[in-house]
């Protein structure tokens, strides 16, 4: 048994529709978790993952003419 | 309108002066690290490279968040590695995952803006990631692992 958080309070999830979904790019990695209650959204957490860093080549030292 | 993942041209020039500080600093005033912190952005908004500092506007607002967001963790300081005598890389990742507990954010988000709360909400940075909407639920960003190649917030010379 696991107590899910929802829009109606805490829930035991054998009362409720659990949906998942995995998105994977080369920006990220999510993955997300629905729990539904007689077609009622009640719940929805994700996860993102960054994948990719924020590169900058911003140093450089100029010339002294 | 749309948010541009990007590093903010204001925090390449603030490095500068040392406006930012993640981790000590000997010519600072104080060695204590800067208090980073991270807000969510509606799909709607228009956050990137010209943002200079955190505003409320396009922000998420929903039960549970906070406007300005959540406290970025800074317990590793900047790394700087040479891999050459004319290359290197300067490097920081935040040392945990940035999350929001027990949130409802119905309008979809899909940028988050990191700041440095101490030097008056001044940008460092912008992610982007596909649309989400939380429902009684928790939001988290993992980081990346915290190497030369693949730091969250990486400077490099070639």
């Amino acid at each position: 048994m696991t107590i899910v958080t929802t829009t109606k309070g805490e829930m035991d999830d054998s009362l409720l529709e659990k949906r998942e979904g995995v998105m994977d790019n080369d920006n990220e990695n999510t993955t997300w978790v629905e729990y539904w209650l007689e077609g009622e959204l009640v719940h929805r957490s994700a996860h993102v993952t960054l994948k990719k860093p924020l590169t900058h080549v911003a140093a450089e030292a100029a010339q002294i003419a | 309108m749309a948010n541009t993942q990007s590093m903010t041209t204001s925090f390449m020039g603030e490095l500068m002066t040392a406006t930012h500080n993640f981790g000590t600093a000997p010519t600072r005033g104080t060695s204590a690290a800067d208090t980073f912190k991270a807000a969510l952005y509606l799909a709607s908004a228009t956050v990137n490279a010209s943002t200079t500092a955190y505003s409320s506007t396009g922000e998420v607002t929903g039960t549970g968040y906070t406007a300005g967001g959540v406290a970025v963790t800074n317990a590793t300081p900047p790394t700087a590695t040479n891999s050459s005598a004319t290359a290197g890389v300067a490097f920081f990742t935040p040392s945990a995952s940035i999350t929001y507990t027990t949130v409802t954010l119905t309008t979809a988000f899909d940028a988050v803006l990191i700041y440095n709360s101490t030097q008056s909400n001044k940008a460092v940075s912008v992610h982007t990631f596909g649309s989400q909407t939380i429902t009684a639920g928790t939001f988290t960003l993992t980081m990346p692992a915290n190497t030369t190649t693949t730091a969250l917030l990486r400077l490099s010379t070639t």
